[in-house]
This record gives structure tokens, C-alpha cells and sequence, in this order.
């Protein structure tokens, strides 16, 4: 492949992979550390309602309103599964449960109810993407990165997924340690003035943000797969908060490049003529780093039992 | 049309899909009703996604050896390995490594779903132009179904309720008190292992009606709706096995009346509907029973802090503390009191008192436990106990 195919058509997949992988785990380190790691999981189903509700109301599927329906609907179900936990008393993980598989019906119910059919909007889409087909047309070669014109032909997805992830490493990187706090010992962290409650629903809004940006370039099964598996994996090689968040940025990086090249390629090396899904095979990568790590991770065991 | 479809009028398809998916909802809800007790709900959250890279592996198989891709049979049987798999893949990665059970299950739903996703991938590139319908495992679809695969479905669903009810007993005992369970003899670890096998079974047989993304729903939902209607064991695993039958029962009724209404989704908003009226309704954990205890609450403290007032002459400003006097015939409009009123007054000001002396004396510990300022001092003490707290009290009381 040469330099140019390479810039218009791996390049700007490989970096929105990139950037969506790096804006869901970071926040996914927290969510992991505080038990709420399936909350990347409801929030990518619900995202579905979300959009068809804001196509019907704009009847559009210009990028804007489908976020902005996606964010409302994550946050929206985020807070009714605190409701049905508070007022109806019932388990997290049920009420979760409860909460995005009926959001979801609802959500394929009116896709199939509206004339959706003359606009790309489905539910194969929602799930998994179509990370191939962002493609720079205009790129010329190496060269075109530095040209405005050229530059202005970029997929719309790639700046808004980096807006997405420097907004969320911003989030991160200003109240590092408010949430360290709050994440390891609420009660401390409450004794000291933090807002820890404000903290908690702070982080579930900034998960929101990098699921729905993730989404609209790479469809939700990504977005699971890089909530949970960098952090899980990355919370085996340490046991320093620290080290643990760079372990999963860097264990992200891989998947989405390693994933995508993989899809794009690996099929061609075993003889086959088709490539497979990139959203896919980057979840798959992440298994299998997370299984890696499982099986010789240092910091694999629960503390407290005894040595393998 | 629609009670063409309730009353099982719609052709023999139709009534064989609606009868099984009653079958397969009321087993779900049963077994959802153990899961839902031993906190595991989730856990068949991982079990549903980790069968799409069986179903597509099946299909590959079979496409390879020349038979039909898409002989159900096959296809369910490679879902519940793959299923089984992941299921072993979140038990090794609790059991063996730090990770929460909600982390272990994320990832393996997101893995194995992704894995499923690349494997569909290259079952479409293949091209054999027979592989169209592998995505309809993903939200399920009973149109144009074959009558073999509906009596597969119904003949499971059946088979998995009569093993649920078969099962009670042991995993009753399992799920809420194992070591009692190990002491009587129960195979606990065999109780917890039925469970999950029929966990399983039921995600693999609902994943032609609902498909796999909302199948998890029947075994959560209708466990959900049943405990907001009973403490008991017995009654809610009945409550949830009758819900989850009728969520399946009109959920595919109502699909079958209209294209546009999927089977899966419409199921589970069926579910969902019962649900939401439970919250609202249930007796003791509804949210309109809350609210009007709540009410009543409010009211017993107005009407107290009111009487309080009037004993120790001092005006009453609160609107809401005037109006439920009035109500009650504790004051007239203009604020004074009438007699009914200067009576209980007066009464109030010395239970209160009564309740200082209560609350100082440890001898009256438990009773001070068991009713709060303001329940009637009779209906905690007995006469001779107020006797007692009277002599305390001193002339006061006398008066």
C-alpha cells in the first residue's frame, strides 16, 4: 500500500478507532474501579431510541440533533435506573437491566414503525458501524495532512470524536484527583467538602459523551468492548491508579490499530477475499489482550488470597 | 384482527409461535425469578451475546459440509456452546483474576459480540446467497417461520417451564441460604448450575422469537415486576412465571396482527408494560402507596405540631396545618378551637410530655422502640406502664 492509499483510506478509520477507543476508556477506568462497568453497556443501547426519536422529531440525520437525542436518552436512562433503584427498590443490575432493554424495544419498535427506509438509519448501523467507509477522499499523500483544502474533506467523525476525547482528557485531567478520591473512598472524600454524589454523576455524563461521540463514528459494540476491556485488563499489570490509566490508554491504542488492521487485512493473509468487520475485530482484539492479561498479568489475583 | 390473534385465530403458525412464546416467557420469568434473587440478572446479559459467534460458527459448519446453513437445530446447538463458553469465561474471570462480576460481564458481551460481528461479516462475504436471516437472531423475527422450527420453540419453551417448576425446591433453598441447603443434602453447586444451564436454554430458545439483544429482558423483567407483589418465594416465582407468560402470550399476538410490529420488541415492551404497572400499583412497594403513606405521614405531623400549638396557646400559621385541623373538626375557620380540639390538645401536650420521660428512662427501651412520637401512648404502653410514667410526670398530670 502506498503512502497515499494509506493516508485516504487506513489513516482516518485507524484515527477515529483511536480516539473513540482512548474517549471510552478513560472514563471506563473509573467506572470499573466503582462497580459501574455495565453502565457503558446501557448506555450504548439506549443511544438507539435516542437517535429515531430525534430523527422523527427533525426528520433529519444530520449529525447534531442525533447526538444531541443519543446524549438525552443516555443520561434520561441513566437516571431512571436510579429512580427504579430508589423508588422502586429494586437490584442495580435488574433495574439496569429493566431500564435499556425496554428503551432498546422501544427504539427498534418505532424504527419499524416510521418510514425510515429512505434514510441510512438501522439497527446493524447502531450496532456495529461502518468504521471502513470513512474514508478521506481527498488525500493526496502525506502532504495533504497539511493542506486546508484537503483537510476540509476529512470525515466529519474524525474531529468530532478527538473534540470528544480531549473534552473527556480534560475531564479527567482537571479532577484527577477529586475522583480518585471519590472513586477509592466516598466517604473520605465527603469528609474533605468533594461533591462525590456530583462527582459520580459528572463521570456517568462524561461516559455519555464519549459513547454517543463513539457511536455516531463506530457503533456500539466498540464502545462496550472499550469501556470494559482496556481498564479490566490494565487494572491486572498494576495497582496504582496512575499506571493503570496509561496501561489502558495504551492497551486501546493497540486494539483500534491492531483491530482495524487486522480486519482490513488478515482475511487477505489466510486466503479469504473479503475483509470483516472492523468495529468487530478491534473488540475482538481487546478480548484477547484482556484474556492476556488475565492469564499473566502481574497484578492478576484479588488482593488478599493467596499467590498462583 | 387483534383478538383474532389473542384468541389463537390466526393460522396454525401464528398460534404455535404465540403458544411457545407464552411457554418460553413464563419459564424465563421463573428462572429470572432465581436469578434475579441470587443478584446475577445481568449475567444472562453475557449469556445472549456470547451465542452470536455459535450461530454464525453453526452456520459455517453446516454451510462447509454441505447441508442447509440454516437448519435451527444446528444453529441453537452452536449458539448454547458458545453461550456455555462465555458463561465459563465469566466465571474463570471472577473466580480467578480481581474482576468484579459487572466488569467480567461486560467484557464478555462485548467480546463475544464483537467476535460474533466479524464472524457474520464473513459469512456474508462467502456469498452462498442462503445466508440471509443470521441477522434476525439479533432482534429475532418470526415471520416466515417453519413449522419445524415453531415446534421446536414451543416444545422447548414447554420443556424449560416443567424443568423450572422441577427445579424449585433445590434452587429456593440454593439462592437464599446455601450453607442450609449443603446441610440438608441439596446439591447446591449442581441447584446453581441447573440455573444457569436453564438460563441458557432459554436465551438459545428465545433467540429466534425475541433475538439476542432483548431476550435478556425476559428473564430480568418479569422477576422485577413479580417482587414488587410479594416477600414470598412460592408467590414470586409464580407471579413472575404468569407475567412473563402473558408479556409473551400478547406480545406475540399483537405482532402478528401488523408487519411492522416485531415480535422481540413488542414482547418486551409487553413486559415492560406490566412492570410499570406494578411500580405504580403494587400494595406496600408501589409508588401510589408510598405516595398516600407518605401523605398520611405528613398529615399525623401537622395535625400534632397543630395540637401542640392550640394547647400551648400559640397561633397557628401554617396553611396546610390549618386546613387538615379544620378537616378533622380540630379548630373552626376563624382559628379558635373547638372542644374536640381543646381536648385532644390537651391530650397531645401530655403524651408529649410522656414521650420526654419515655425516651429518658432506659426501663422503657423497647417500648420507646416500637412506636414513634406519635402514635397513641395505649397503643404502645400498657395502663399500669402510664401509671407509672404519670407519677413521673408528677403534678402535671393530675391537673
Amino acid at each position: 500500500m502506498t503512502g497515499a492509499e494509506f493516508v485516504a483510506i487506513s489513516l482516518p478509520p485507524m484515527l477515529i478507532g483511536t480516539f473513540a477507543a482512548l474517549a471510552c476508556a478513560l472514563p471506563g477506568n473509573f467506572l470499573l474501579l466503582r462497580r459501574q462497568a455495565l453502565i457503558g453497556d446501557a448506555i450504548s443501547h439506549v443511544v438507539l431510541p435516542g437517535i429515531v426519536v430525534a430523527f422523527l422529531v427533525t426528520g433529519s440525520v444530520a449529525a447534531w440533533p442525533m447526538m444531541i437525542g443519543a446524549g438525552v436518552a443516555a443520561i434520561g436512562s441513566v437516571a431512571l435506573i436510579e429512580i427504579l433503584r430508589r423508588i422502586g427498590r429494586i437490584e442495580p443490575g435488574a433495574a439496569m437491566g429493566v431500564v435499556f432493554t425496554a428503551m432498546f424495544a422501544g427504539g427498534v419498535l418505532l424504527l419499524e414503525q416510521s418510514d425510515t427506509s429512505s434514510v441510512h438509519l438501522d439497527v446493524e448501523h447502531a450496532l456495529y458501524g461502518n468504521l471502513e467507509s470513512l474514508v478521506w477522499l481527498d488525500a493526496a499523500g502525506w502532504g495533504s495532512l497539511a493542506d486546508p483544502a484537503a483537510l476540509a474533506a476529512l470525515p466529519p467523525e474524525l474531529p468530532r470524536v478527538a473534540i470528544a476525547f480531549a473534552f473527556v482528557l480534560g475531564f479527567t485531567a482537571l479532577l484527577w484527583r477529586a475522583l480518585a478520591l471519590a472513586t477509592f473512598d466516598e466517604g473520605f472524600a465527603r469528609t474533605l467538602g468533594l461533591p462525590a454524589g456530583a462527582l459520580g454523576v459528572a463521570l456517568v455524563a462524561v461516559s455519555a459523551v464519549a459513547a454517543v461521540a463513539a457511536f455516531d463514528a463506530v457503533g456500539s459494540i466498540i464502545v462496550i468492548a472499550m469501556f470494559i476491556c482496556p481498564p479490566a485488563a490494565a487494572r491486572m499489570m498494576t495497582d496504582r491508579l496512575g499506571r493503570q490509566v496509561l496501561w489502558s490508554a495504551g492497551f486501546a491504542v493497540a486494539s483500534a490499530i491492531l483491530g482495524y488492521t487486522l480486519a482490513g487485512h488478515g482475511p487477505l493473509w489466510l486466503g479469504f477475499g473479503h475483509s470483516v468487520s472492523a468495529a468487530g475485530a478491534i473488540a475482538a482484539v481487546s478480548g484477547l489482550i484482556l484474556a492476556l492479561a488475565a492469564a499473566f498479568g502481574p497484578c492478576r489475583a484479588r488482593a488478599g488470597s493467596p499467590p498462583p | 384482527m387483534l383478538f383474532d390473534a389473542l384468541s389463537l385465530q390466526l393460522g396454525y403458525n401464528a398460534t404455535l409461535v404465540t403458544v411457545g412464546a407464552a411457554m418460553l416467557g413464563a419459564a424465563a420469568g421463573a428462572i429470572g425469578a432465581f436469578l434475579y434473587l441470587g443478584k446475577r440478572s445481568l449475567v444472562s446479559d453475557a449469556i445472549s451475546h456470547a451465542t452470536l459467534p455459535g450461530v454464525a460458527l453453526a452456520f459455517m459448519a453446516m454451510a462447509a459440509f454441505g447441508g442447509d446453513g440454516r437448519f435451527l437445530p444446528g444453529l441453537l446447538a452452536g449458539s448454547a456452546i458458545s453461550a456455555w463458553i462465555g458463561l465459563a469465561c465469566v466465571s474463570l474471570l471472577t473466580s480467578r483474576t480481581r474482576l468484579t462480576v459487572d466488569a467480567a460481564i461486560g467484557a464478555v458481551l462485548s467480546v463475544f459480540f464483537g467476535v460474533g460481528i466479524m464472524l457474520l461479516t464473513v459469512v456474508q462475504s462467502t456469498g452462498t446467497g442462503r445466508q440471509a436471516g443470521l441477522e434476525t437472531f439479533l432482534l429475532g423475527s418470526t415471520a416466515g417461520m417453519l413449522w419445524s422450527e415453531a415446534v421446536l420453540i414451543a416444545a422447548g419453551g414447554t420443556a424449560a417451564l416443567a424443568l423450572a417448576l422441577l427445579l424449585r425446591r433445590p434452587a429456593t433453598l440454593a439462592s437464599f441460604d446455601p450453607e442450609y441447603a449443603a446441610a440438608r443434602g441439596v446439591n447446591v453447586r449442581g441447584a446453581e448450575f441447573a440455573v444457569m444451564g436453564l438460563a441458557l436454554a432459554i436465551t438459545v430458545i428465545g433467540l429466534k422469537v425475541v433475538g439476542l439483544i432483548l431476550i435478556v429482558a425476559l428473564l430480568i423483567i418479569p422477576a422485577a415486576t413479580a417482587r414488587f407483589w410479594t416477600n414470598r418465594i412460592g408467590p414470586m416465582f409464580a407471579i413472575a412465571g404468569a407475567a412473563g407468560g402473558a408479556a409473551g402470550y400478547l406480545g406475540s399476538a399483537i405482532s402478528a396482527t401488523a408487519p411492522a410490529l416485531p415480535t422481540g420488541p413488542v414482547i418486551v415492551l409487553a413486559a415492560f408494560a406490566l412492570f410499570a404497572v406494578s411500580l405504580l400499583l403494587a400494595p406496600e412497594r408501589g409508588v401510589v402507596a408510598a405516595l398516600l403513606r407518605h401523605r398520611r405521614y405528613q398529615a399525623r405531623v401537622h395535625i400534632r405540631q397543630g395540637l401542640l400549638a392550640l394547647a400551648q396557646g400559640q397561633p397557628i400559621y401554617e396553611r396546610l396545618t390549618m386546613r387538615l385541623m379544620r378537616r378533622a373538626g380540630l379548630v373552626r375557620p376563624d382559628g379558635v378551637a373547638t372542644d374536640a380540639g381543646r381536648a385532644q390538645a390537651a391530650k397531645a401536650l401530655i403524651d408529649e410530655r410522656r414521650w420526654q420521660i419515655l425516651r429518658a428512662n432506659p426501663d422503657f427501651e423497647a417500648a420507646a422502640a416500637r412506636g414513634d412520637r406519635l402514635a397513641p401512648l395505649e397503643s404502645v404502653l400498657t395502663p399500669d406502664q402510664i401509671a407509672e410514667l404519670d407519677r413521673a410526670l408528677g403534678p402535671e398530670a393530675a391537673r
